[in-house]
């Protein structure tokens, strides 16, 4: 039996076509993903996303337990508000998961974490909390929905929809939250477009989503959400980088803080093995396919492998996220196999789009 | 929608209409083209060939996934309609509007062993 969100039944009635996503019963998209895929860019377009799940750590010991358990430096987040993104790793350097931590207020963090790891999450902080002396309290919040609301005229369009949410959110800041009475605002996203990630209690979501309709609001499924988050550059974990994988060669060495003096889980291992691969951007330089996740990429320095392909719709090319071999380098062609046949493509550094243009052509 | 009762049907989802001049055209069903979702990309045989009935022959492929079509029977390629290379967005808007290449069958009689739409709603149905 599948899990399904507070809007599994406006999405059912919507006509969306549904699909199993890490157990859970999700939209993939409400008719053409590519028309979802350019009202985020062009307009405004919104994800149920109450598959993944907001974990609260309370506690005095909050700021010393993250420390030790995020590969990025929780001490980046000294005003309330404020978001970290952050690998989770295991003591043998590979990602766990990827997440989002918000600093709420003194004692008080909030862990935003990936549908399929979620449960593996918990027990892991648990796990590592137990081991650590009992630091925090842990709270997994099922009890919350989330709404992601994106595109050049997604805040405006939220301000329209949830009447006195503007003077509480027109002054974020990029990757910094609020509370709004019990709704949590935050200017974050997976799109490359600016917007809102918005957490509320269930039984709000169904109400929320209407309005969000009624004001212009285009739904959009996990389709959309795929090739928004890869022409932004953006890993999806299980896909572009696992627990076999190092953060350093999966293009997130800027998470990962082996400059401070602190200790966290995994860090004498990343220290003991420099990267040899690199997690780059590919642009297919003729129409003859798709590149996708598990093509084969022949370079001058070796081989690699594509970890996610897609057709770009804002590029009207296809593009991907591919591990290669460490002399690779952004302008450089490579060839890709795609049914057996070679194609050529073009190295380049992600993102491929943010905030509506094309940084590659 | 419903399968148009002129087509003759493959359990692959091809649809295949005889021409005026004995020629198949060749294209994919409503139902294929939902599955798939927005397409992106569509390699047609190339004109000339000889393919064998139920041989994979081209490939169309969506934003999130690719599938092979396959020939309805034996026969020659004659035709490839370039529209729908150079727009696959056609197919979607309208399947049965848009066959994607003609065959000159080896047997004309052939086409009496693929599915009528009837027939095709029922494997549809059960899919």
């Amino acid at each position: 039996m599948l899990r399904q969100t507070p809007l599994n039944a406006v999405h059912r009635a919507s006509g969306a076509k549904m699909v199993d996503f890490g157990g859970w019963d999700m939209p993939l998209s409400y008719g053409s993903q590519i028309e979802e895929h350019h009202a985020v860019r062009r307009d405004a377009g919104m994800f149920d996303v109450s598959h993944m799940l907001s974990v609260d750590l309370a506690g005095a010991g909050g700021r010393a337990f993250l420390r030790y358990a995020l590969a990025n430096n929780v001490d980046k987040l000294a005003a309330p508000g404020k978001a970290l993104y952050s690998c989770l790793l295991s003591p043998a350097g590979g990602v766990l998961d990827d997440l989002i931590t918000y600093f709420l207020r003194e004692e008080a963090f909030r862990l935003v974490v990936n549908a399929a790891t979620a449960d593996k999450d918990v027990a892991w902080l648990t796990a590592l909390n137990s081991e650590r002396g009992e630091m925090i309290s842990l709270k997994p919040r099922r009890d919350l929905a989330m709404i992601a609301v994106q595109g050049p005229k997604a805040r405006e369009k939220l301000w329209q929809a949830l009447p006195g949410s503007r003077a509480a959110s027109d002054a974020l800041k990029p990757f910094v939250a609020t509370q709004f009475g019990d709704i949590f605002i935050a200017r974050t996203g997976y799109t490359g477009e600016d917007g809102f990630e918005i957490t509320l209690p269930q039984s709000e979501a169904m109400a929320l989503w209407n309005a969000l309709a009624t004001v212009g609001v285009r739904p959009c499924g996990l389709g959309a959400r795929d090739t928004l988050r890869l022409e932004a550059g953006m890993n999806l974990y299980g896909q572009d980088m696992t627990e076999a994988d190092s953060p350093l060669e999966s293009g997130l060495a800027w998470t990962v803080d082996l400059r401070s003096p602190r200790d966290f889980v995994g860090k004498s291992a990343l220290a003991s093995a420099p990267a040899t691969r690199q997690l780059l951007g590919l642009l297919l330089l003729d129409k003859g396919g798709v590149l996708r996740g598990g093509q084969k990429v022949r370079s001058a320095h070796g081989d690699g492998q594509i970890t996610s392909g897609t057709f770009s719709p804002t590029l009207a090319q296809s593009i991907a996220l591919a591990r290669l071999p460490g002399g690779v380098a952004p302008g450089d062609t490579v060839e890709v196999e795609i049914r057996a046949k070679p194609h050529t493509a073009r190295v380049v550094k992600p993102p491929f789009v943010r905030n509506g243009k094309p940084l590659v052509s | 929608m419903e399968p148009p009762a002129n087509l003759k049907y493959t359990e692959s989802h091809e649809w295949v209409r005889t021409e005026a001049d004995g020629k198949l055209a060749v294209g994919i069903t409503d139902h294929a083209q939902e599955a798939l979702g927005d397409l992106v990309f569509i390699e047609l045989p190339q004109v000339g060939r000889t393919v064998q009935a139920g041989e994979a022959i081209g490939v169309v492929e969506s934003v999130k996934a690719a599938s092979d079509i396959y020939a309805p029977v034996a026969g020659d390629v004659v035709e490839v309609n370039s529209g729908v290379t150079e727009t696959p967005e056609q197919v979607n808007a309208d399947a049965y509007a848009n066959w994607l290449y003609k065959l000159k069958p080896a047997n004309p009689g052939d086409t009496g062993k693929l599915l009528d739409a009837a027939a095709y709603a029922k494997v549809v149905g059960d899919a």
